[in-house]
């Protein structure tokens, strides 16, 4: 981590945004009072997370990356379980679990066994355990990962209740459209940094414009291209041309270059993330 | 890394109840799996060493086989059902199941988790033992009542067993790894501890091998005094033996689990 500075507002979903190993998971690591820092400094609700951690700890909700729900209790023993480790009295425990059931839509699966639930009930009832507190801060890591689109609508919409009801959510994703459309603001991070922030709308017209050309690759098109001066980029078979006047360049292209196959389309944090962070895979 | 780091004294809260709580309320759901293993083995040592061999060894130094053997039954089963707690049971809650992780996301510190899990280890122990000694108390080779002191004493054993398996816990660089202490250390000690036979049968260097470094020796030692009984100043000693060892080795090995776990 390097020069890692970011201050989340009340209310706000907030949203950091990588490739795999680009510091996120860290970055939330140390919100949630887990792992040490080696330098700088860190607040969560003014509090030092190394001297306060259990009164951190008390305010926020974890949604981890990694499915860590108990294995030997049900659904329903798996939130009273865990809000014993709050101290929360069984009685208001007992309440919450059953709020929290119905919340993520887990009631008839109350008495199940971790091991027969699908992986979008899993996470579901994982939202449903960082709750369990009433955090007045949610930590998301990943949160929808490896969800099919129905579990993720229901995830987001989820998110933004608690948001509407005045949580704060800080989550990690390497869903553009996830980040595009909820986060309020959002950091975009890699090898421990931060290359970028702001909101989605802000970073889109700041690094690629308005909208997208599309082409399909060709010797023709690209020296065609070059003649004419348009700046672009090569994507594999296709290639992108960034611009603020999508009609006007297609229709110029139809004319001079020919294309097989072409398309316009409004430009996205998907654009935006690939610029900034390269198209080299990462592990 | 200096001695201080692996043997200062962590910060453990009340907390630490909570992950007991949870361990316990896993066993009592499964208890009919739970409590049978100790009933039987009670039965099967009985029955194979104290009759079986007993048959030709009669009596050892005075004392009826069955009655010598029958305190390191019991010392045995604290060994057992704390090392492997907290080896094998504590590794699949660490590694496979990310208990730990879940754990620490809340109030509760690493601290405390492994805190928690050392006292239920220990737990163990006195089940097992209380289950064990009501079936030796049936055949009569205890004697009731200076045999009940063991049960307290389990939680002193099972305590310094319990930190002993965490120590191995947090070295091990797999589940399988841990099959190294489990027989090459645990094994040998429930055979040379004095417990089928006088530790004094030994060539002298061993004798003081066991008593410096095999914790076993002592519990069997005292218990052995309870059941027989024939109580003696020694127990002092053994005493203070196994209270050294059962602290370092929890301190040990809370600071050993929390330097593998944060990061």
């Amino acid at each position: 981590m390097d020069g890692v500075s970011f201050s989340v507002q009340k209310g706000e979903i907030f949203g950091f945004l990588g490739p795999n190993g680009a510091g996120k998971t860290t970055t939330m690591k140390m919100i949630q009072c887990v792992s040490p820092r080696s330098g700088g400094t860190l607040r969560v609700f003014d509090l030092d997370p190394e001297k306060h951690p259990d009164a951190i700890k008390r305010r926020i909700g974890v949604v981890p990356q990694e499915t860590n729900l108990d294995p030997d209790f049900t659904c329903e023993g798996n939130l009273l379980t865990y809000a014993r480790y709050f101290d929360i009295p069984a009685d208001i425990a007992t309440q919450r679990t059953n709020d929290l059931l119905a919340f993520v839509q887990l009631e008839e699966k109350r008495d199940v066994a971790i091991e027969k639930l699908s992986g979008g009930m899993k996470r579901r009832l994982i939202l449903a355990r960082a709750l369990v507190n009433r955090p007045e801060l949610l930590v998301l890591d990943e949160p929808t990962i490896g969800l099919d689109p129905q579990a993720r609508h229901l995830i987001w919409e989820r998110l933004k209740l608690l948001q509407a009801q005045g949580n704060t959510i800080v989550l990690t994703t390497h869903y553009l459209d996830e980040a595009a459309r909820l986060c309020d603001r959002l950091v975009i991070m890699d090898n421990g940094r931060i290359l970028e922030r702001g909101t989605p709308a802000e970073l889109v017209q700041r690094h690629v414009g308005n909208e997208i050309v599309e082409l399909e690759k060709s010797d023709d098109v690209l020296a065609c291209l070059r003649d004419m001066g348009i700046p672009f980029e090569e994507v594999g078979d296709t290639v992108l041309i960034a611009t603020a006047h999508a009609h006007e360049i297609a229709r110029t292209l139809l004319e001079r270059c020919q294309p097989k196959k072409m398309l316009t389309r409004p430009a996205t944090l998907e654009d935006v993330f690939l610029k900034l962070t390269g198209r080299r895979l990462r592990d | 890394m200096t001695a201080a780091v692996f043997f200062s004294v962590p910060r453990i809260t009340r907390r630490a109840w909570h992950v007991w709580r949870r361990n316990l309320e896993v066993f009592v759901k499964t208890w009919k799996v739970n409590f049978f293993p100790p009933f039987v083995e009670a039965f099967l040592y009985l029955l194979a060493i104290g009759v079986g061999i007993g048959t030709y060894v009669k009596e050892i130094d005075g004392i009826p086989y069955v009655n010598f053997i029958a305190p390191s039954i019991l010392a045995i089963a604290v060994m057992n059902s704390a090392f492997f707690e907290c080896t094998y049971g504590s590794y699949v809650r660490m590694y496979y199941q990310k208990a730990f992780d879940a754990m620490i996301a809340t109030p509760l510190s690493i601290e405390d988790v492994i805190a928690g899990e050392l006292l239920w280890g220990a737990t163990k122990s006195v089940m097992y033992v209380v289950i064990m000694l009501g079936v030796l108390a049936l055949f009569g080779v205890v004697a009731l009542p200076v045999a009940l002191l063991m049960i307290p004493f389990a939680f002193l054993g099972g305590l310094l067993f319990a930190g002993l398996a965490m120590c191995f816990t947090a070295i091990t660089p797999t589940i399988d790894a841990l099959n190294y202490p489990s027989f090459l250390f645990i094994t040998p000690m429930s055979l040379f501890s004095g417990t089928f036979f006088p530790l004094t049968l030994l060539p002298a260097a061993f004798q003081y091998v066991a008593l410096a470094a095999l914790p076993l020796t002592h519990l069997v030692a005292i218990f052995r005094m309870f059941s027989l009984p024939a109580l003696s100043w020694a127990i002092v000693l053994h005493l203070a033996w196994l209270l050294a060892g059962a602290a370092l080795l929890c301190v040990l090995s809370i600071n050993l689990m929390r330097r593998r776990l944060i990061v």
